[in-house]
């Protein structure tokens, strides 16, 4: 059994937490007392019908205003794999969240409804997709019923999707008509939609290839922690522990220390505490070396001949997510993996429009929810791999240095 | 299956070890709050496998409400010993007595609330700047929006609408003086993900947990042990019955469930086929209002 990440995208009223909602009850992933907690909650409904949204909305204010303030996560699983949801809110000020949500996905839900197509929120949500590489792609054509199961309906919407993914470069794109409110094509295969031969949304969910995703070829690992116990029987031990970004690394293998450059090799592996033979992505590790090296949290350890960028000036898609805006020529700390240094954001070239992908030119500060490519300096290396050839080693934050808020997602160029 | 590969288990596993490890290395004085209940006794297993062959960097914090579970406590001394952390007590009857704060009544008087007061006395005392709890965001509605790193302000409150952005797994835990964070390692376990967790690395659990005969009042549906500190009213039956825990929190606001299961895998069998949750079945202080959690971590409360 694996763990399956995704992320549901859609706009207020796309029947986004009706599909969640309906996700966990059809697969028999909600408790009797939350069910009753939620027919006590819907009790004043005309109809008399469970409204599933509910499921998923959290805090008593996000209740009173009828919407989603922040990503929730939420869990179920089948006896095939365990799932974790990113729930992220539809509203255009929240681009912010659904970045957040959309870090850790290996898949992204987009919600369309049937009768609307695909809109600007669609292309919104698919170029966030996009830029942030997630790998697997559904578009969920939602609200069937309410065009009578059409099948030119969905046509028409693939054609024009199919459009937007060539456009954004989205492979693995996989179209389902469903119904989240009356669970066509959720867990079950809908009796509604006779015309679709493919497989409802869960069996999708539950088979789709995602292991392959991890990337095992360029070793990559970046120290955290050192252990000293200092201890008499451990006395000379020194063990940086970290995580195996990615890769794969062997005991005796010939690591280069980055930034330093300095060469060695690795005298033992550990998983807690236990000699392996070899570790693999992304397992969390100790690694110790041949020889007496002064490493500290934040440097890498990369096989000698399979080597990673070194710079300290990087290009880079920042997506600002702070309501204070980017001043250019102020600084921040930039944190990469475990290695946090000073930075500045020297230069903004220019502004990205989330609905056109357009390159505008950048009036005035850059804001919140807004997506710029920009040139930031270091106070010291970064060792780091294009996002788009190695995500997890092209990703950092921006951190205020008075607030110490996270104000900005960045994507190594 | 590749050589390659990890189970989700394993995966989960990788993830809290690599937070355990952002802790020790961005904090201070961290803290690991326990609670001699399985998802801190989860965390503890945790912080041994991230940090061996050293030792856990950073003390077990027991905030003691005097309304625990015998067994709990002596889980809990047993516990610190073997994997040799320090262990600092701090009990809510002091906070009661220094800071005259009124003793909840009732028949169920629980001092859950009470806790945040000695917490937050705690924290300040030691000044620790990350306290790392075993919250998980399946728990609970309020729960699901948490961070992995929580910032709080000196009061301790939590703001929903002013979280951090936590993205890849990259966590920032940079703070101002006087504000702390909490830590949540296990954020995206689920309940059956710790039992499972449990019974794949063999940890004892405190006896509680499994198949007892207990003394119980039944309450609005839920077994309540007989205990010096529940105040039985006319009308309640003490029946003897066979029960086990599914959380452990006070003697006042956690109640049994019947069971059979003395081992692990009956009580993992027995998770499976339930069709209640977790807290609707075993907490009574959560039924106090829909969202009495939530107000209650706006107010400093994990």
């Amino acid at each position: 059994m694996d763990l399956l990440r995704f992320i549901t995208a859609g706009s207020v009223d796309d029947g986004k937490s009706t599909l969640i909602g309906r996700l966990l009850y059809d697969s028999k992933n909600i408790l009797i007392d939350q069910l009753e907690a939620l027919e006590r909650s819907t009790k004043n409904r005309e109809d008399g019908t469970v409204d599933l949204a509910l499921l998923t909305d959290g805090l008593r204010a996000e209740r009173e205003q009828g919407i989603t303030i922040d990503v929730a996560y939420r869990y179920f699983s089948t006896p095939k794999r365990k799932f974790i949801i990113a729930d992220a809110p539809g509203h255009v000020q929240y681009t912010r969240n659904m970045i957040t949500g959309a870090s850790n996905a290996n898949l992204i839900i987009i919600l369309v409804d049937a009768r609307l197509g695909v809109i600007e929120q669609t292309r919104r949500h698919s170029i966030i997709a996009s830029l942030l590489k997630i790998r697997h792609v559904v578009v969920a054509i939602n609200k069937m019923d309410l065009v009578e199961y059409s099948q030119d309906v969905y046509n028409n919407i693939i054609i024009d999707y199919t459009d937007v993914a060539k456009q954004l470069g989205l492979e693995n794109v996989t179209y389902i008509p469903i119904s989240a409110l009356n669970g066509d094509n959720i867990v079950d295969k809908s009796e509604n939609i006779t015309w679709y031969d493919g497989k409802p949304l869960l069996d999708f969910l539950e088979e789709v290839e995602v292991s392959s995703d991890v990337n095992l070829k360029d070793p990559r690992f970046q120290v955290q922690f050192v252990i000293r116990p200092q201890t008499e029987d451990l006395h000379d031990y020194r063990g940086y522990a970290g995580k195996v970004v990615s890769g794969i690394y062997k005991k005796g293998d010939k690591v280069t220390v980055l930034p330093s450059g300095i060469e060695t090799s690795i005298s033992a592996l550990e998983i807690a505490g236990k000699e392996v033979d070899e570790v693999f992505a992304p397992q969390s590790v100790t690694i110790q070396l041949a020889d007496d090296i002064d490493i500290s949290r934040g440097d890498s350890i990369v096989k000698s001949d399979n080597l990673p960028q070194v710079s300290n000036e990087l290009e880079v898609l920042l997506c600002w997510m702070d309501e204070k805006p980017l001043i250019p020529g102020n600084k921040y700390y930039l944190q990469h993996n475990s290695r946090l240094v000073r930075s500045v954001v020297k230069q903004v070239e220019y502004k990205i429009d989330v609905n056109t992908l357009q390159h505008l030119p950048l009036e005035g500060n850059v804001k919140l929810n807004e997506v710029v490519k920009a040139t930031i300096k270091t106070a010291s290396p970064i060792v780091y791999d294009p996002y788009d050839k190695l995500s997890v080693n092209g990703s950092a934050v921006l951190i205020d240095e008075t607030s110490n808020s996270t104000v900005a997602a960045v994507l190594i160029k | 299956m590749s050589q390659y590969q990890l189970n989700y288990l394993e995966q989960l596993e990788n993830e809290s070890i690599h937070i355990f490890r952002e802790v020790a290395a961005q904090f201070e004085k961290p803290a690991l709050l326990f609670s001699g209940g399985k998802d801190s006794i989860t965390l503890v297993q945790l912080a041994k496998k991230a940090f061996a062959p050293g030792k856990i960097p950073f003390p077990l914090v027991h905030i003691d409400t005097g309304h625990n579970f015998p067994e709990a406590l002596e889980y809990r001394d047993w516990l610190a010993k073997e994997v040799g952390a320090t262990l600092i007590v701090r009990k809510v009857e002091d906070t009661i007595k220094q800071r005259k704060l009124t003793e909840p009544k009732g028949k169920f008087p629980s001092r859950n609330w009470l806790q945040t007061y000695t917490l937050l006395d705690t924290i300040e005392e030691f000044e620790f700047d990350a306290c790392i709890g075993g919250g998980r965001r399946d728990e609970e509605k309020a729960r699901a929006k948490e961070r992995i790193f929580s910032v709080r302000d000196e009061f301790g409150q939590w703001n929903p609408k002013l979280q951090r952005p936590e993205l890849w797994n990259t966590y920032n835990g940079r703070i101002q003086k006087g504000e702390n964070v909490r830590v949540f390692p296990i954020s995206n376990w689920t309940e059956l993900d710790i039992w499972n967790y449990i019974r794949s690395e063999q940890i004892p659990l405190p006896s509680i947990y499994f198949a007892h005969e207990r003394d119980v009042i039944e309450h609005e549906g839920q077994l309540v042990a007989m205990s010096e500190y529940v105040q039985p009213t006319a009308g309640d039956v003490i029946v003897k019955k066979k029960v086990r825990y599914r959380t452990v929190g006070d003697m006042t606001c956690t109640a049994a469930v019947e069971s059979t299961a003395e081992t692990l895998d009956e009580v993992i069998n027995e998770i499976i086929s339930t069709r209640i949750s977790e807290r609707g079945e075993t907490r009574i202080d959560d039924k106090v209002t829909e969202a009495a959690m939530e107000d209650r971590k706006k107010n400093g409360y994990f």
